[in-house]
This record gives structure tokens, C-alpha cells and sequence, in this order.
């Protein structure tokens, strides 16, 4: 009995110590952009690097503001990301609702044009993408927002994970609830959106991460510096001549703010949301 | 009043109102994945102008052009290479991590959130943190080998380096998100099945070979596929750290379709969309052999 205990603590440590030892790559990058962040830049630029700033110089997140337009940056990336979230939710719940609930021509056939959509690589279709957006004229000024958020209004995975969630609504509750004379929106708006809240964050977290997180289609249709969205402007600060790493990290940082609380806030939406195809 | 909700209710009109319904996914369906479809196989059979318009029918010509040219070939090659280099350790890595949390140990959870953390970072901001590490004057990976006493390294500008560098990067990057869906897979085994082999003797690895890892084939076959997809669309870490470079040493299809369109000034558009369309196959590919294990799963059961 002792022996099987002991074993079982050595092998518990074992397990702790991998365990660490796998999570520093992991962690590294997150440490190192949060702490070569604050650091001097001569500090960062010691070979080899320091690990702990010997002075903290919050002056390279100014320094990030003013080198690129950060903040206007940011502003472009949530307007962006508030738009495709918002339309995308509407259009992704009155899909789903009529797949889950309303009779349907051709149903079949219909949702499976749905799903032939998720097979399609957004790689293979921007380049005409991209020339019907350029000859609508939607890369220029602010109607570039519209350029990057036309094509994302709505996807078949929103509608596609909601639809499941719609399905375990108790049919009888609904036919009572359309008996009574609740039309179709009403019973949408006050009775099953609030009970969906769940499935909704799930997708909305999703469709938030994914758009504020766009990089190709951004970076071929930004051609002013104004309309650029933020992870576009951070690239940059990578390729300027001027910037320091420490700048670099600074605006990574910041860039990095939103989402990171998502993933630590909200993972159980995320997991709900990405594992949505994986656990039957 | 008593006729428009019969209306309502009626089967027409509910057919109708379905319509409306999906109106707004079947329209943005239409004008920016369908039609973009179609235009995409038009431009391969077309020539174009300078600035990227379409001014002729050439036929297979830009097929013809692409299967004659070495650096598709590469390219190919390299998105291969690159595949293997990402999929097999981002999977083998979390399946590692997802076994040894299993062991129950305190502390699970925030092991799990310290794993799902790269997941907050957008391909751009990984790709520049990255690029910082491999800065061969000051990044970290240098700093790391010269405590070991090895000289400085080209991470991203040695031919025979680079594309290992960026694939390190994009594991660094999926990692999380495997981590995430095994332990949901984990998750699902039933409590009983493990405790029944438990009770049988089976601990520790002979437990996993035996149990935990056949049960999670489901979901390691997921994310095989969905990680090979993902694998062949990347893009953003390619572009931030290397360029396609060196010499085209880590340009792939889709960076290889990029530089066609939309680099030196080449607007290459017939070209580019040839090669849309072998990446479109492929893909499509990947998807069906999904599909078609799925199937048969479903049919053995």
C-alpha cells in the first residue's frame, strides 16, 4: 500500500514537472510581449536578452501610437468586428430558425447549399472577391468598411452550430406557444433567444475572435493607412525601419488585449463554439 | 385578422416566410461565395492586362503555364512539407498535454487555460512576436542557444531553417486549439469505461493506449483533417516573417497564389485563379475523405 502511494506521488510529480516544462514554450511568447513591452529598449536589445527589465518604460505604448495610427486602427477593427458579429448573429439566427422550424421548400437541398459553403476555402475565392470589391469602389475612404465586412454578413457556421441548439427546443412548447397566436419573430425574440443565450455566445465569441483576427483580406484591401485595421497596422510596425522591438511589443500588446481576455473570460463559450464539429 | 393568421400558419406561408428567413444568408451566399466561384474557374480560362483584367480566352493556356512552371512544383512540395511539419506535432504535442491532465492532478484547470492561451493571439500578432524571437541579433532563440554556447542562427534567412521556423510558429499557434477539443473529447468518455478497465488493473499508459486513445479517434481524426485544411490556407505567418523567402524556400500555394496576384505588380489573375482551383481540389479533396470515413463509421455501428 505504501509503496503503490509513494509511486503514485513520484509519478504525480513527473506529471507536474512535464507539465511546466511543456507549458514555457507556451507561455514564452505571452511573457515575452507583456514584459519586452515595458522594458527599455536597451534593456531588449542586450545579447543575450534579459528576461526581467531592470527599469519599466511605459513610454514605448505612447511611442506605439504615435509611429502608426494604433488607435484610429483599433477603432477600424472594432467597427469591423462589431458589424460582421452583429449582422452575422441576425442572419445566422433567422436561418437557423427557419431550418429548425418553419417548413421548407426543398429543405434538404437547402441546408446542404448551406454547408457546400464551409467547403469552399476563402483562399480560392479572393482574388474575384477582391476585384468585385475594388470595382464596387469599396477599398477607398470609409467605404472601406463596407469592403471588409460585405463578404462576412453572414456564414453557414453560425446558423449551422444555432440550428443544432434551436432543434432541442421541446416542439410542443413552440406549437403551444404559436396556438396562442405569438407569431414567428415574437416567439424568436422572447422566447427562444433568451433560452439560447448559451449557443448565441458561442457563436458570437467565435465570429468576434475570427474577424478581429482577419489578416489576408484586410491586408489586400487596405490601401490608406486610416481604413487599416489593427492587426494590419501591428504587421507594420514590424516591417517600419523606426520601431524598436520594445515598440513592436507594446502595440502587440495591445492588440492582444481583447481577445486575451475572451480566452481567459470566456473559454467556456469558446469551447462550446470550436468543438462544435468535433464531439458528436 | 383571422385571415391573415391563418395565412400565416397555412403551409404556403410558412414556406414562403422560410424564404424570407434565409433570404439574407442566401443573398451574401450568392454575391460572395457562389458567384466569386464561378468567376474564379471564368478567370482561369483568361488573360490578363496589366492591371489584372481579364482581356482574352487563352483556354488551358494559364493551366498549361502553371504546370510549366518549377516554382508551382516547389510550391506544392513546400505546402507539403509544411503540412506534415504543422499537423503531426500540434496534434502529437496536445494529445501529450491532454494525457498527462488526465492524471488528476489539481491545478487542471488552469493547466488548460495556460494551454488555450496561444489561442488569443491573431495569426498577425503571433507571426511579429515570432519574428522578434528569431531576430538573429537580439530575438530569444539565439539568446537560448548562446547559454548552450551554439553560435547564432539565420532562423528565418537559411533556406534549409525557415520553413521549420514558421511551422514551429504555427504549432505554437494550433496547439491550444487541439488541447481544447481533446480534452472536450476526453471529456465524453464515459465515466464507466474507464472506470471498468480501472477495476481490470489498466493505469498510467497501458490505460491511454488501450482506452483513452481509441475512444478520442473521433476527434484526432477531426483534427487531422481540419488542421491539414487549415495548413493548407495559411497565409499570415508566411507573410509576416518571410516573405515566401528565402529564394522562395517557404512560399506555399496559397503565398505562391498571392505573389501571382498581387506582388511585384504582376497581377497574374488567370494564373493565380488556375491555382485557386488546385487549392480548391485539394481542399475539397480532404473534405470528402472526412465525409467519407464518417459515413462508414456511422454504417459499422
Amino acid at each position: 500500500m505504501s509503496r503503490s502511494a509513494t509511486s503514485s506521488v513520484t509519478s504525480k510529480i513527473i506529471v507536474y514537472l512535464v507539465l511546466i516544462v511543456c507549458a514555457i514554450p507556451v507561455v514564452f511568447p505571452l511573457y515575452y510581449a507583456f514584459v519586452g513591452g515595458i522594458m527599455t529598449p536597451g534593456d531588449l536589445a542586450s545579447y543575450p536578452p534579459k528576461l526581467l527589465p531592470t527599469a519599466i518604460d511605459l513610454g514605448n505604448f505612447t511611442s506605439a501610437l504615435d509611429t502608426i495610427p494604433l488607435a484610429r486602427q483599433y477603432l477600424n477593427s472594432a467597427i469591423q468586428t462589431g458589424i460582421v458579429t452583429i449582422c452575422q448573429l441576425l442572419s445566422s439566427v433567422l436561418a437557423a430558425y427557419a431550418f429548425a422550424f418553419l417548413r421548407m421548400w426543398a429543405k434538404t437541398a437547402m441546408f446542404a447549399l448551406f454547408m457546400v459553403t464551409l467547403m469552399v476555402p476563402w483562399e480560392a475565392i479572393i482574388l474575384p472577391n477582391y476585384l468585385l470589391i475594388s470595382d464596387l469602389g469599396l477599398t477607398k475612404g470609409p467605404l472601406t468598411y463596407l469592403g471588409l465586412t460585405l463578404p462576412f454578413l453572414a456564414h453557414a457556421f453560425g446558423t449551422f452550430l444555432l440550428r443544432q441548439s434551436f432543434l432541442q427546443f421541446p416542439v410542443e412548447v413552440r406549437d403551444a406557444a404559436v396556438m396562442d397566436g405569438c407569431g414567428h419573430l415574437r416567439f424568436l425574440w422572447r422566447i427562444l433567444l433568451p433560452l439560447s443565450k448559451p449557443a448565441i455566445a458561442a457563436v458570437g465569441v467565435y465570429v468576434f475572435m475570427t474577424t478581429w483576427n482577419q489578416y489576408f483580406w484586410p491586408l489586400i484591401l487596405g490601401n490608406d493607412d486610416q481604413y487599416k485595421t489593427l492587426q494590419i497596422g501591428v504587421s507594420m510596425l514590424n516591417d517600419a525601419e523606426s520601431s524598436s522591438p520594445t515598440l513592436i511589443l507594446a502595440g502587440v500588446t495591445l492588440a492582444l488585449i481583447p481577445t486575451l481576455a475572451l480566452v481567459i473570460f470566456g473559454q467556456r463559450f469558446i469551447i462550446r463554439g470550436l468543438t462544435a464539429g468535433a464531439v458528436k | 385578422m383571422e385571415a391573415r393568421a391563418t395565412r400565416e400558419r397555412g403551409p404556403t406561408g410558412e414556406r414562403r416566410l422560410s424564404l424570407l428567413y434565409l433570404a439574407p444568408s442566401l443573398l451574401v451566399f450568392a454575391i460572395f461565395v457562389f458567384y466569386p466561384l464561378g468567376r474564379t474557374f471564368y478567370l482561369s480560362t483568361m488573360g490578363t492586362d496589366i492591371i489584372g483584367r481579364a482581356n482574352k480566352f487563352v483556354g488551358l493556356d494559364n493551366f498549361t503555364a502553371m504546370f510549366g512552371d518549377p516554382g508551382f512544383f516547389k510550391a506544392l512540395g513546400t505546402t507539403a512539407l509544411f503540412v506534415l511539419f504543422t499537423v503531426v506535432p500540434a496534434i502529437a504535442g496536445a494529445l501529450v498535454v491532454v494525457l498527462l491532465l488526465e492524471s488528476r492532478i489539481s491545478g487542471q484547470r488552469m493547466f488548460r487555460t495556460v494551454f488555450a492561451l496561444p489561442f488569443a493571439f491573431s495569426v498577425a500578432t503571433a507571426s511579429v512576436i515570432f519574428a522578434l524571437i528569431y531576430n538573429p541579433a537580439v530575438g530569444m532563440a539565439n539568446g537560448v542557444l548562446s547559454y548552450l554556447g551554439v553560435d547564432r542562427i539565420g532562423w528565418l534567412t537559411e533556406p534549409d531553417l525557415a520553413l521549420i521556423s514558421i511551422s514551429i510558429t504555427t504549432v505554437w499557434m494550433t496547439l491550444g486549439y487541439n488541447v481544447l477539443v481533446l480534452s472536450a473529447g476526453v471529456g465524453a468518455i464515459p465515466t464507466e469505461v474507464v472506470e471498468a478497465a480501472r477495476l481490470d488493473g489498466a493505469t498510467g499508459w497501458r490505460l491511454h493506449s488501450r482506452i483513452t486513445i481509441p475512444m478520442l479517434s473521433p476527434q484526432l481524426f477531426f483534427l487531422i483533417v481540419i488542421s491539414t485544411i487549415h495548413a493548407l490556407q495559411s497565409f499570415g505567418q508566411i507573410h509576416i516573417l518571410t516573405k515566401g523567402g528565402p529564394d522562395g524556400a517557404t512560399s506555399t500555394l496559397v503565398y505562391w497564389i498571392y505573389e501571382k496576384a498581387f506582388s511585384y505588380g504582376s497581377s497574374d489573375f488567370g494564373t493565380a485563379s488556375a491555382a485557386a482551383i488546385v487549392l480548391l481540389v485539394i481542399v475539397l479533396v480532404c473534405t470528402g475523405i472526412q465525409f467519407g470515413v464518417l459515413e462508414r463509421k456511422v454504417h459499422y455501428r
